[in-house]
């Protein structure tokens, strides 16, 4: 059994179905361009592009890999079309990681807009581009597990929907890319070191500006842990709510 | 050869028992039903032998794989169709039947021949490039059994294909499930149209509240009921109350009973042999033209097994969808 054959395709059908269609691809590009066009009116003194760029980019990272994954599953099961990968002699991992494949892809694609935009206006010449890819390479896995995981625990497509923004508002202002972490109220930090978000902006703002508050290893370490534990729990849930 | 072999098997949804202690086994190239009404436990039985749910107890064996523990090695072997046709709704029936075969790791000249192949089998060629939301209901069911058959599984699974669909398309269905029979593939059906399961079913299961309660051929199943045997005669005319009279006398394991003009019932509780009641009749003047074996319907039967009313095993039937 080929199993590379069905990865591939169902990643195929979802890039086609879901993530490559005009609505979504202009949401990627208008929802930085929106952002910054607010920042540019609300203080067009200290408006400065480069410190705008990692929350920028986290952002149509979050959104891009959260938006759709949660939805389409869901619509999918209610569809029941989702049975069909369920009855398919492929192994579970390997159709969890078929299905969120297409939103990490769509998570990467939409954090280089912002860059690619910022690039007419500023010089990316000091960036870390490696470190860059790595962190926006493990925001978008961490934010598609997440939003797996909010797929499983829901019945309805509008569940779906509120359920992605209870996590992902509150990870944007806690994650100390609008307010650093260190000036949040002292109980809500425990929980800022809790989101995988927190550092995957750590490691965006390092390799874009430089400094930044953990070490590259530490926030590497923890991110890879998260996404394991993520998967791990993601793949449980789906054994345990899916086949019933 | 068996290829499926199901014991005890339990399902439990909270306090709710689905599946209670079914035992059976199907036989390579055999159509199997499962006959019963809405909620009998018809398709908690079908996710659990196609691994979409896991049996609370009970063994199912699908081609030697422990369909339980293997699951997704008995999958290969597998064709499902739900009850509900459940394809893609953005993608073209082409690209359906491509995706489905990619599936099962089918290369893609393999699964562009195949589903050519199905399209014109199931005479949806014209429709190939058409998005499957915008199918007629019996179109959209057609190509979800195309879609099951895609991989040419060793048996099929179907979840009541031909419910709420036109009469032309479910008679396509039915003769594509006959066919199959005839190329040794195994067909596992459930339904609640009794005449469905008659017509095209080796063997039937009744199934109510989540137990098998009567399991064989159609004969099989009507010889269980059978307590006496009925001859129907056409006449030239009503017989007369002496000659009633004279032919119960002359014939007394027999039971004679006037139904209407020219028509009477003979009953008895062995077979009826015709010639001596003929030479009877002809001696009286009386001219028999036709003597027909009367047999309960499957329909009696069930309702005779199960003392479910037929209504409410197939509530649409009065809506004239079959």
């Amino acid at each position: 059994m080929k199993t590379w054959i069905a990865f591939w395709n169902i990643l195929k059908k979802d890039m086609r179905n879901y993530y490559l269609k005009p609505p979504n691809i202009s949401w990627g590009i208008i929802f930085p361009l929106a952002w910054t066009l607010m920042q540019l009116i609300r203080a067009p003194q200290s408006f400065e592009i480069n410190q705008l760029l990692p929350g920028l980019m986290a952002m149509s990272i979050l959104f891009g890999s959260t938006s759709m994954l949660a939805v389409t599953i869901t619509f999918e099961r209610r569809g029941r079309s989702f049975d069909r990968l369920l009855l398919a002699p492929i192994s579970l991992t390997t159709m969890v990681l078929a299905k969120t494949c297409g939103a990490i892809l769509f998570g990467v694609f939409n954090a280089f807009i912002p860059v690619l935009f910022a690039a007419f206006f500023i010089d990316l010449a000091g960036t870390n581009w490696l470190l860059l890819s790595f962190g926006v390479l493990m925001i978008a896995v961490t934010s598609t597990l997440l939003s797996l995981v909010i797929a499983v625990s829901v019945r309805e497509v509008f569940e779906a929907q509120t359920f992605s923004n209870f996590f992902r508002f509150p990870m944007l202002f806690l994650c100390g890319l609008f307010f650093p972490v260190s000036k949040l109220p002292l109980f809500l930090r425990p929980l800022a070191y809790c989101l995988p978000l927190t550092y995957g902006a750590d490691l965006l703002k390092r390799a874009l500006m430089g400094g930044g508050m953990m070490s590259i290893g530490l926030n590497s370490v923890v991110l890879l842990a998260m996404a394991g534990l993520l998967f791990v729990f993601a793949e449980r849930c789906i054994r345990r709510k899916w086949i019933l | 050869m068996t290829i499926v072999e199901v014991n005890d098997l339990s399902k439990k949804y909270g306090e709710l028992m689905a599946v209670n202690g079914l035992s059976f086994s199907i036989e390579e190239g055999e159509i199997f039903g499962f006959l019963g009404p809405n909620g009998a436990g018809k398709t908690s039985t079908i996710n659990m032998l196609t691994g979409l749910s896991r049996p609370t107890s009970g063994q199912i064996m699908i081609a030697g794989f422990d369909a339980v523990k293997e699951v997704k090695r008995a999958q290969r072997i597998m064709g499902v169709v739900a009850d509900e046709s459940n394809l893609y709704g953005e993608m073209n029936g082409f690209d359906n039947l491509c995706f489905c075969a990619a599936l099962y790791g089918m290369r893609k000249a393999e699964r562009e021949q195949r589903a050519g192949q199905l399209l014109a089998e199931f005479q949806l060629t014209g429709a190939q490039d058409r998005p499957f939301r915008a199918y007629s209901k019996g179109m959209r069911r057609k190509l979800t059994i195309a879609a099951a058959l895609i991989h040419q599984p060793k048996i099929l699974f179907l979840d009541e294909p031909t419910t709420g669909i036109d009469v032309a398309s479910a008679r396509q269905i039915r003769k594509m499930i006959k066919d199959l029979k005839k190329q040794g593939t195994t067909v596992f059906i459930t339904t609640h149209y009794i005449e469905e399961a008659e017509r095209i079913c080796d063997r039937i299961a009744f199934l109510v509240d989540g137990k098998i309660v009567r399991i064989g051929t159609v004969a099989e199943l009507m010889a269980d009921t059978e307590s006496e045997h009925q001859l129907e005669l056409t006449l030239d005319r009503s017989i007369p109350q002496l000659v009633e009279t004279e032919f119960k006398q002359h014939f007394p394991s027999l039971r004679l009973e006037n139904r209407g003009e020219n028509a009477s019932l003979l009953a008895a509780p062995h077979r009826i042999a015709l010639s001596p009641i003929l030479r009877y009749l002809e001696e009286k003047g009386i001219a028999v033209y036709e003597a027909r074996e009367v047999r309960p319907s499957l329909e009696e039967v069930f309702v005779k097994i199960t003392g479910i009313e037929a209504t409410k095993l197939n509530p649409e039937k009065e809506g004239g969808k079959q």
